[in-house]
């Protein structure tokens, strides 16, 4: 028997700008989260994570960004077709988001413990003071020594690595069944890093959440997700169980994030391989598959076809012509 | 914080010394002074003796400085202010009469300004780039090009020609009728609060813009708020500091503003005092009403560098 999915995106398309300008920052994108499972997105800058994480939660600045169509099935609703006041109700209390920037995530004129407060206050409809009680537990709960009197404080009062941790205790204010990590870990040093991603491991299991983990760290991937979707130019080019992602990676792209990483297993001297050229300008995209004027082994039929995600094995998909598939 | 604010006072000292003596001189090297204007008004045939007698009588034969330090020294030490050259009238009781009346009108115009200058400022900035944005900055440039005292004389003209309806010249002081008081004082005060107004819708507008773009706007949109919660919480909040500094810089500016309102609508406040002290160079009269407008606007600076502490943490913890 197979669980069904938490969240279940479909042929999501998200496009930013209007006319023959317009970008598609993210072009037919699916993929679905089952109930506790920890999904993540990997891909370089502008390969479009952010834009499909604000996608869901419909948080994209508009204009010039919206969903151009596609549909985004949560607890068997579309979120895309849900008027405003009810999508209101599930953002910070069904699906959370902890974003990239814990320095200006925060805002710096009211208190951290009136900015946990506030989705609890809102959507579990507790009164402020009971708000605050709750927002006590949560900020123990992420690790804030002396939670009590840390409510009082103020953003600036924290460094980076403490006001992720807020951050944090903000996303699980409400219970939520998703929660969505852009890059939770970039802004921050390499040894708070590990502590805060343990620390969301750690939460998500708890609770029992999913967790959509977007990323450009393969390293990240491989000890924290379970599945994998590998994004460039806006789509997913390979989709399967970090088990098999690193055990058999199909795309070339994939292999070329993969070579790129230095690794401590590697022989002395020798070089790590950077993937050749930059990613593509999404508003003059190549004819073919997007990846192929990077790619070295991209053939004639690479520059003219456009490859949509084939399937290789029971779970793992890429777009690639080159790679086993089945018919 | 206490010893933020002993230092600041501390600070308006010379700055409030410096005004002083510019009050004092300054109104002094006006062409034609108060002893030509009285002989000129008494007797025609008026003799160089009698001259010198009124001068010494009023105490402006004295060497200038000597001038500067008895009055400075009488306000200092018994807060006397001196007497008017030509009624007598204690400088300090008159101003007693005269302040509040300006400034019940300024602080009215104030918040006139803010009342006017913030939401509309609020929703221009979320409306951005629409019809009603542009419609909202056009008229805004509308308050900011028309004078107040062109608004002023049509107030006083077109409604008394189309309705036969014109503001009272009678002035209601605050012990009569507290209301008429007031609703006297509510059209100079539009006026006056009106092309502030403007000013503070631009400089609120532009700053929501600047603050809306933030990543915690969108950790709050994230949080599911209303939309109501996010603007006035989380972004007018983090735009206002500028906003208030904007007023408390804009504040003795109101002040020009009244001298001319309070002549077009015959309100006895300080503006109008000044204009009849100046054209009769009644010099304790016109230094008086210069060093409490002086006291003022220190003052307002003063209040508004607290006001950060109360708007900015980050200052508060200094």
């Amino acid at each position: 028997m197979t669980i069904p999915p938490l969240i279940e995106v479909r042929n999501l398309t998200t496009t930013f700008g209007k006319g023959p300008g317009a970008v598609r920052a993210v072009d037919d994108v699916s993929f679905d989260v089952k109930p506790g499972e920890t999904v993540a997105i990997v891909g370089e800058s502008g390969s479009g994570k952010s834009a499909t994480a604000l996608s869901i939660l419909r948080l994209l600045p508009n204009p010039p960004g919206r969903i151009a169509s596609g549909e985004v099935v949560f607890e068997g609703q579309d979120l895309t077709q849900l008027p405003e006041s009810k999508m209101r109700q599930i953002r910070g209390n069904r699906i959370s988001m902890i974003s990239q920037e814990p320095m200006t995530s925060l805002n710096p004129s009211l208190t951290v413990g009136l900015q946990i407060a506030e989705p609890i206050n809102q959507h579990l409809g507790l009164s402020w003071a009971e708000s605050y009680r709750k927002a006590e537990e949560l900020l123990s709960r992420v690790r804030v020594p002396d939670a009590r009197q840390r409510l009082a404080a103020h953003p600036h009062q924290f460094s980076g690595g403490m006001r992720q941790r807020i951050m944090i205790a903000i996303a699980l204010a409400c219970q939520p069944r998703l929660i969505i990590a852009d890059e939770p870990t970039t802004a921050l040093d390499v040894t708070v890093q590990a502590q805060i991603l343990e620390l969301l491991k750690d939460v998500t299991r708890e609770s029992g959440a999913s967790l959509i983990l977007i990323t450009h760290d393969l390293g990240v991937v491989a000890r924290y997700a379970d599945r994998v979707n590998v994004m460039y130019a806006g789509r997913i080019v390979e989709a399967t169980s970090t088990h098999a992602l690193f055990a058999s990676p199909l795309h070339p792209y994939t292999r070329g994030l993969m070579a790129s990483i230095p690794r401590l297993d590697q022989a002395a001297g020798s070089r790590l391989v950077p993937i050749p050229g930059q990613p593509p300008d999404l508003s003059r995209l190549p004819a073919g598959c997007c990846f192929a004027p990077r790619c070295a082994e991209a053939s004639d039929r690479c520059r003219v076809g456009d490859p949509l995600l084939m399937t290789a094995a029971p779970g793992h998909m890429h777009a690639c012509w080159n790679a086993p598939h089945v018919h | 914080m206490s010893g933020y604010v002993i230092r600041r006072l501390l600070a308006l000292l010379p700055t409030l010394f410096i005004a002083s003596v510019i009050v004092f001189v300054t109104i002094r090297m006006i062409p034609g002074d108060t002893i030509d204007l009285m002989m000129s008004q008494n007797d025609t045939s008026a003799t160089r003796q009698s001259r010198e007698q009124l001068e010494s009588a009023l105490g402006l034969d004295k060497p200038m400085h000597v001038q500067y330090v008895s009055w400075i020294s009488a306000i200092l030490l018994h807060g006397d202010m001196g007497q008017s050259l030509w009624t007598s009238a204690s400088v300090g009781h008159e101003l007693m009469l005269r302040l509040p009346v300006t400034f019940t009108m300024g602080v009215m115009a104030l918040m006139v300004s803010l009342i006017i200058g913030i939401p509309i400022g609020v929703y221009a900035a979320i409306r951005q780039d629409t019809l009603g944005d542009y419609a909202l900055r056009t008229f805004s440039v509308l308050l900011l090009a028309v004078p107040g005292f062109w608004i002023g004389t049509l107030v006083m003209v077109f409604p008394s020609i189309w309705w036969g309806w014109s503001p009272s010249i009678r002035f209601v002081p605050f012990s009569v009728d507290p209301g008429a008081y007031l609703l006297q004082l509510a059209i100079p005060a539009v006026i006056l609060g009106g092309s502030l107004s403007a000013i503070v819708m631009r400089l609120t507008r532009a700053l929501m813009l600047e603050v809306l773009r933030q990543d915690y706007i969108r950790t709050a949109r994230a949080k599911g708020l209303p939309v109501r919660v996010v603007v006035i919480r989380h972004a007018l909040r983090n735009a206002l500091v500028p906003v208030v500094t904007l007023v408390g810089i804009q504040a003795p500016l109101l002040f020009g503003g009244a001298v001319i309102l309070e002549q077009i609508f015959v309100i006895p406040g300080i503006g109008l005092l000044l204009l009849e002290s100046v054209a009769n160079r009644d010099y304790p009269m016109v230094t008086g009403v210069f060093l409490v407008v002086g006291v003022a606007v220190l003052f307002i600076n003063f209040l508004v560098d607290l006001s950060y502490g109360f708007l900015d943490p980050k200052m508060r913890a200094r």
